[in-house]
């Protein structure tokens, strides 16, 4: 399971977690979220979130 | 054609040159930034310390990857020192750039608390990633901080210092942490979640006097009580920066007044962001920099295009007790409507025709954010 970041706001998108309360279930892969979702955070679209860097 | 040029590389200048490119891919850009032109998420400036994330982790961009993403010229520290609306040119020291249109993106400055002492000069703000960067090496083999403000910032620090191991005290003037966003119930949740972790409270007084003391300074509050740390953070608020504009002769108030199409009393000047504002509004926050960035870039684009805001919840990041906050209206007339157990704080503002018109949510009632946010009026439609 792999994290993204909103490169506006810094929000994370844990894939293990999802984001039940937009609909999106936990376990949901990155490329399986809809085009249509955005940051919950600041509204960005999903083309503009990038992988986040995990912190060594 | 002269340039478009944007002074500002925070979130409001960077987002609008990038929503601007997708609609202008040719019209010259120019980015003009005080510091260092990276471009970064400025949120996570307060809530990094616990992942112990070193500054140069943080920026997604350098200027020379934001330059190359926009096709424009990106100048670092270059401080713009007049406008000259007349003239349609700004001015850096003896340098003169003319511009096609300007967009200012000037942000913010972090409130100075006056205070007595001889350490006055110990006390931190952090508004930017170089000055996240003087606070980690600040904290560093540290233990104690001190947090003046439990506003959004103060209580996201205080958290996070916490989760880093700091034993942390916080001061604030009101008698609950988030004043100016919780009701009383929401605000005392907060409170007793910060305390469980760590954070000691001191609500309803205010710091006085800083003084030197060893290697780190004492604080003396209103109250005669007395702090002990080795740092001290101030977070009490954000003014917005207008002195260039107003110097300019542009109308100000508490921001640097815009229509709805974000532009000042000058043809050609625009501004978004949190040095502005919209309709007696100034909101500090990531969402109305988004939307403004959008319209803007429509208008700079060819096409005057009013701002829309929509209900644009705040979440503060406080992973002791999740908020998520849509004030009221300062002007709405109702009352709160309050549900509550240990865990959770669910309120409701409801007009006097029973509407919704905002909410504060805290703890699991968080869960309940998208669902309610879809019941809100805009802010500004």
């Amino acid at each position: 399971m792999r994290k993204w970041q909103c490169i506006v706001c810094g929000y994370t998108y844990d894939e293990a977690a999802g984001d039940p309360e937009h609909g999106i279930a936990a376990g949901t892969r990155w490329e399986d979220i809809p085009a249509g979702w955005s940051c919950p955070d600041c509204g960005v679209a999903k083309a503009d979130f990038e992988m986040a860097l995990l912190a060594a | 054609m002269d340039p478009i040029v944007i002074i500002g590389s925070g979130l409001a200048g960077y987002n609008v040159a990038r929503e601007l490119r997708k609609l202008d891919k040719q019209t010259p850009l120019i980015v003009l930034s005080a510091d260092s032109a990276h471009f970064y998420p400025k949120p996570t400036l307060s809530n990094s310390l616990a992942i112990n994330k070193a500054p140069e982790n943080i920026p997604i961009s350098s200027p020379e990857q934001m330059a190359s993403q926009l096709n424009a010229t990106v100048r670092p520290l270059t401080r713009v020192t007049a406008i000259d609306p007349t003239r349609h040119a700004i001015r850096i020291g003896d340098e003169t750039v003319n511009y096609s249109k300007l967009v200012l993106a000037l942000g913010a400055d972090q409130i100075r608390v006056p205070l007595r002492g001889n350490a006055v000069e110990r006390v931190m703000t952090v508004n930017d990633l170089e000055d996240y960067g003087r606070l980690r090496a600040a904290i560093k083999d540290k233990r104690a901080v001190a947090v003046i403000g439990a506003g959004l910032i103060g209580c996201e620090f205080a958290n996070d210092l916490t989760g880093a191991g700091f034993k942390v005290d916080v001061i604030d003037i009101a008698g609950q942490p988030l004043p100016r966003l919780l009701p009383p119930e929401g605000g005392a949740l907060l409170q007793r979640k910060l305390a469980a972790l760590g954070v000691t409270w001191h609500l309803g007084t205010s710091a006085a006097s800083i003084d030197r003391n060893g290697d780190g300074v004492r604080i003396t509050l209103a109250d005669g009580t007395v702090i002990d740390a080795d740092v001290v953070l101030s977070a009490i608020g954000l003014k917005p920066r207008i002195t260039l504009a107003r110097a300019a002769g542009l109308k100000t108030n508490r921001g640097i007044v815009v229509s709805r199409s974000l532009q000042t009393s000058a043809p050609d000047v625009y501004v978004l962001g949190d040095c502005a504002e919209v309709e007696g509004l100034v909101l500090p926050f990531v969402m109305p920099i988004m939307h403004a960035a959008r319209a803007l870039a429509a208008t700079l684009a060819g096409k005057p295009t009013a701002v829309i805001y929509p209900a644009m919840p705040v979440v503060v990041k406080t992973p002791a007790c999740p908020t998520v906050v849509s004030p009221p209206p300062a002007s709405a007339a109702g009352a709160w409507s309050i549900t509550a157990d240990d865990e959770s704080v669910k309120a409701l503002f409801l007009g006097a025709d029973g509407k919704l018109l905002g909410f504060a949510l805290n703890g699991k009632a968080t869960a309940e954010r998208a669902a309610l946010t879809q019941q809100l009026p805009p802010v500004l439609a």
